[in-house]
């Protein structure tokens, strides 16, 4: 499995097909307390750096971005309880969905964990 | 780029995360919005709020103020606290603002982002208030301000809510009023800046002080109802519509004599069309400032400001909505991306206010 990362601060985890999203934990440190995610529906596709969830924190609502395009098939239901597990696990229990992936060459130009560490050190 | 004020080294000393706010940098959050919300809820919160224009008129000015506010100045006892709002000639809102008669001037306290354009309006009146920008504003808020305040500034425990007097604190002249955008009981503290920093540390080294931030400011004025300026208040909404008619005094209400009386109190007798009125929003997502709010027959208002109360733990929201449906229990919808969120109209505040008000017991 690798881990990629965006410059809007997502991650996706992709085996085969499949990818798993969610924010970093630079980006939920700067949103701050989450109070509720907004999720895609199972089902609908999604475009590279298109629009895919709302995460609200308490002072603001943030547009999360697509890392790849595909198909959402899932959703991490654990957020309608607990929305605060993004501040607790951003890049492990707070993930927000799984798509198929409709072009794995999307991948390309994403960043590795170093390379995200190294931009993030910049900001 | 943004100005530093006197607390600025100090915010950054706590760890504050700095952003841009009426042209200042100035901390958002410390260790985060809902534990310092709380904290300031059930212990004492220190603010910085020295970004706030501090404004000194001559005593003799109470006459003329009264032709820019609605409020009754020149009945103005001294060390009493006064909440008001600068007109504009249609009765809207310029800002709104605490004036307080003390025994040798009145002092007033405007808000950051419009004080420059507010000594405007007072310069036109022809009135030439001191704008006191070597003095800093901190606020102690919470349950357990009066019991540490009272350890550094003897007597200010006697003062209620609204009232302000001369106090020294660490040997520096200060002065401290019961008041505050909260909700809560507690102070707001006038020094010099040069003082301001030894007064803060002073403060925090009591275990039940902690620095909170913008972000807790503006959630636990909206859970307490408190309108902000800027969003639930604009020159296009007048004392009444801004639901703030206790804020024009009897007399003015005879008598007139301010910016837009005719309209105003005019509104006041036969109603207004739009009315601020507080939303629970059913679920737990916030609708936010720019929502539309609907009823069967469309669009009939739209969120002020709203978010998440995290004393109450549910989304609220302020908005100004046609008078048609600003009746307490009123069904109404809000959209949010385009998802119609179910809401209600309620009184304010949506968490009790813990004032001590004069001749409550202490």
């Amino acid at each position: 499995m690798t881990r990629y990362f965006t410059k809007e601060h997502e991650w996706v985890d992709v085996e085969g097909d499949t990818g798993t999203c969610g924010i970093t934990s630079y980006a939920q440190e700067m949103l701050g307390d989450v109070v509720f995610v907004d999720l895609p529906a199972p089902g609908r596709v999604l475009t590279k750096g298109g629009d895919a969830a709302v995460v609200e924190s308490v002072k603001a609502a943030s547009d999360v971005y697509a890392p790849v395009g595909g198909t959402v098939i899932e959703v991490n239901a654990d957020l309608e309880a607990d929305p605060a597990l993004v501040n607790t696990g951003a890049e492990t229990g707070g993930w927000f969905f799984k798509l198929t992936l409709s072009d794995a060459s999307e991948l390309d130009g994403l960043m590795d964990e170093d390379a995200y560490k190294a931009f993030v050190a910049t900001l | 780029m943004d100005l530093a004020l006197p607390l600025d080294s100090l915010h950054r000393e706590l760890g504050g995360r700095m952003v841009s706010f009426a042209g200042y940098a100035m901390p958002i959050q410390f260790e985060g919005i809902i534990a310092e919300h709380n904290w300031t809820r059930t212990q004492a919160g220190l603010f910085d709020v020295s970004h706030m224009g501090q404004l000194v008129f001559a005593s003799a000015d109470d006459v003329a103020l009264e032709t820019l506010l609605p409020g009754d100045i020149t009945g103005l006892k001294a060390g009493v606290l006064r909440y008001s709002m600068l007109l504009n000639d249609n009765g809207g809102i310029l800002d709104d603002l605490m004036v307080t008669r003390r025994e040798d001037d009145l002092y007033m306290v405007v808000n950051g982002a419009t004080k420059h354009d507010d000594i405007s309006v007072f310069r036109a009146a022809g009135l030439n208030p001191q704008y006191r920008d070597d003095w800093a504003l901190l606020a102690l808020q919470g349950p357990l301000a009066v019991a540490v305040l009272e350890r550094l500034a003897p007597g200010v425990g006697s003062l209620s809510f609204m009232r302000g007097g001369a106090f020294a604190l660490l040997g520096v002249p200060a002065w401290i009023s019961r008041s505050g955008y909260t909700g809560e009981d507690g102070f707001e503290i006038s020094v010099p800046n040069d003082a301001v920093e030894p007064v803060a540390r002073a403060l925090l080294t009591h275990a039940e002080v902690r620095p909170i931030g913008l972000g807790a400011r503006d959630s636990l004025r909206l859970e307490a109802g408190l309108p902000l300026y800027g969003h639930d208040l604009t020159p296009a909404i007048t004392p009444v519509e801004a639901g703030l008619a206790f804020a024009i005094s009897k007399r003015r209400k005879v008598e007139g004599g301010f910016p837009g009386a005719t309209h105003v109190l005019d509104q006041l007798l036969n109603g207004a069309p739009k009315c601020r009125v507080g939303l629970k929003v059913e679920g737990r997502l916030p609708a936010r400032e720019g929502a539309s709010v609907v009823a069967a027959e469309g669009v009939v208002g739209t969120v002020t400001s709203g978010g998440f109360g995290p004393a109450l733990g549910a989304p609220i929201a302020m908005a100004m909505v046609d008078a048609a449906h600003v009746a307490d229990g009123t069904a109404l919808g809000i959209d949010v991306r385009g998802r119609i969120l179910d809401a209600t109209v309620v009184p304010m505040p949506f968490f009790p206010k813990s004032y001590v008000r004069e001749g409550a017991p202490r």
